[in-house]
């Protein structure tokens, strides 16, 4: 455990960034501050009140922790699609299905159980990873649209559906979504420790335990985001269109 | 075949065409010309809805095109752009993209409509990546024609080809209109590709028709002042692909 000391201590290492920023002139010097300070406030919170949901532990806030966490992350990787119709809730419904499926199968398997210490953060890496897979797609989705337009339009005049035409497209930024993920897998435990591990370590776990740990968070994360990219993916591709299967110029 | 009733077309904020009155003939090649920005690819793109009217109505065969089914008539009024964008793969997966749509495999009328442009056999297996500009725009036309379409809308498909291509596309559009008892809608810049192909034409400046006719009174009695200013060279085509 460590104390509340060498923390303090240890945050002296933040003057060296702000000694660093104001000696080579590269204006950081508020950015680290207020960085520093929302770091420690928001974190500060939500520890008080994990301390608090763990301690009830009700199913019914739990659930619902999990969705003000949905409702939060569908807001932020719905920004990527501005302007695209329905965005927001086709986001929401994107998360909360691989959130809620890759839950069950962890928690019906026994590899969780439903507890808010547990279900809370592991959600919590769902939810962030799908956030971040969401945006992505949407972002790839909509320049692959934009670049292959004319293709897109030589489709349609050939007689096919919205969803037939940006077949391509919508392959594409499915793969993009999936990219950061399979990445990680790749090169997990060679170039870093991820961060779940680490922690398990830190806090006392036995390193082995903490592989099993983070082998069933991969396999999740995976399934999560494959889950996220394929529904927003396919439900997006038509958004681009109008009712009379055409382009819609402005959403480009 | 194709008639437009103060038609009307707006983009953004600005009016693109003006209360358009229209009649395409059945059978016959209907050429469209007039200076960059007139709005003739937008009057184009009118026929097979990859742009609705504000106002104003549009027939097909005396049927209002918004009542029918936009994937059918699509299918039978076929659209060749300027610049031929093909799918990835092969001449022949090209062809069989539009057929495949309904779920019909047809190589035989593909290897056809390849023939119609052209292109004999052995083209089928090759990548369109390895094919000069002009079998490309070829294949472009034999993969409208494979889904059979009645109309065939052509916008400046010979203005990005050597003059070569120009005249054998030139050649074997006229002669599709017999072979394939196909209506043609076609935009030219060239004045002189208009007089050779044409029976109806229509000039259009400004968003608005401004004279339409046979070929003979078009080019030989023209009757509006812009129509005579625009044939000879006067009013100034500033176009983006040429400067
Ligand atoms: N999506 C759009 N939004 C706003 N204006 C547009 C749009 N597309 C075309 N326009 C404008 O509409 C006008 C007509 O365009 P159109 O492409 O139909 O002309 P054109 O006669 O085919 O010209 P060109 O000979 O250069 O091909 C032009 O002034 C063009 O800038
Ligand atoms: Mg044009």
């Amino acid at each position: 455990m460590m104390s509340l000391l060498s923390l303090t201590l240890t945050s002296s290492l933040i003057l060296i960034p702000l000694i660093i920023s104001k000696k080579q002139g590269l204006k950081l010097e508020a950015d680290i501050l207020v960085g520093t300070i929302r770091a420690v406030l928001q974190l500060a919170l939500v520890g008080f009140i994990l301390k608090v949901v763990f301690g009830i532990n009700d199913w019914k806030l739990t659930l619902a922790i999990l969705l003000v966490m949905i409702f939060n992350a569908a807001f932020n990787g719905a920004k990527r699609g501005k302007g695209i119709p329905g965005i927001f809730p086709l986001v929401i419904f994107a998360i909360s299905s691989s959130t809620a499926f890759t839950l069950l199968i962890l928690v019906s398997v026994k590899a969780l159980s439903f507890q808010p210490a547990e279900v809370i953060p592991v959600g919590g890496m769902i939810i962030g990873n799908s956030m971040i897979a969401c945006s992505l797609t949407t972002n790839r989705l909509r320049e692959e649209i934009k670049t292959k337009k004319l293709e897109i339009e030589a489709r349609l005049a050939l007689g096919a559906t919205p969803s037939q035409a940006v077949k391509d497209p919508i392959r594409l930024a499915i793969r993009t979504g999936m990219i950061p993920t399979t990445d990680t897998m790749k090169t997990l435990g060679i170039v870093q420790l991820p961060g779940m591990m680490t922690g398990l370590i830190l806090a006392g776990t036995n390193p082995m335990e903490a592989i099993k740990y983070q082998l069933m968070v991969m396999f999740m994360l995976s399934a999560a985001v494959s889950i996220s990219c394929m529904i927003l993916g396919f439900l997006l591709g038509r958004k681009f269109f109008n009712a009379a299967f055409q382009l819609n110029d402005n959403l480009l | 075949m194709l008639k437009l009733e103060k038609v009307s077309v707006n983009l953004g904020t600005s009016k693109i065409l003006d209360k358009i009155n229209l009649e395409i003939p059945a059978n016959k090649i209907t050429t469209i010309i007039g200076p960059s920005g007139a709005g003739k690819s937008t009057l184009l793109r009118l026929f097979n809805r990859l742009v609705s009217p504000a106002e104003g109505k549009i027939t097909f065969k005396g049927k209002n095109i918004e009542e029918v089914d936009v994937i059918q008539l699509r299918n039978r009024v076929g659209m060749v752009f300027q610049l031929p964008v093909l799918f990835p793969g092969t001449v022949l997966d090209n062809l069989s993209y539009g057929p495949s749509l309904k779920g019909v495999r047809e190589d035989d009328y593909a290897l056809y409509c390849l023939k119609l442009v052209g292109l004999d056999k052995s083209f089928a297996e090759k990548d369109v990546s390895s094919l000069s500009g002009g079998e490309q725009q070829r294949v472009s036309l034999a993969r409208t024609l494979a889904n059979k379409p009645e109309v065939l809308l052509l916008d400046e498909p010979t203005s990005a080809l050597d003059p070569a291509s120009t005249e054998h596309i030139e050649k074997t559009i006229c002669q599709l209109k017999s072979s394939l008892n196909l209506t043609i809608i076609w935009i030219t810049h060239d004045l002189n590709q208009a007089k050779r192909v044409s029976d109806y034409v229509v000039f259009l400046a400004g968003g608005k028709v401004i004279e339409a006719g046979t070929k003979e009174q078009l080019f030989s009695n023209p009757k509006e002042k812009l129509t005579k200013l625009f044939l000879a060279g006067q009013l100034a085509e500033k176009r983006r692909d040429n400067p």
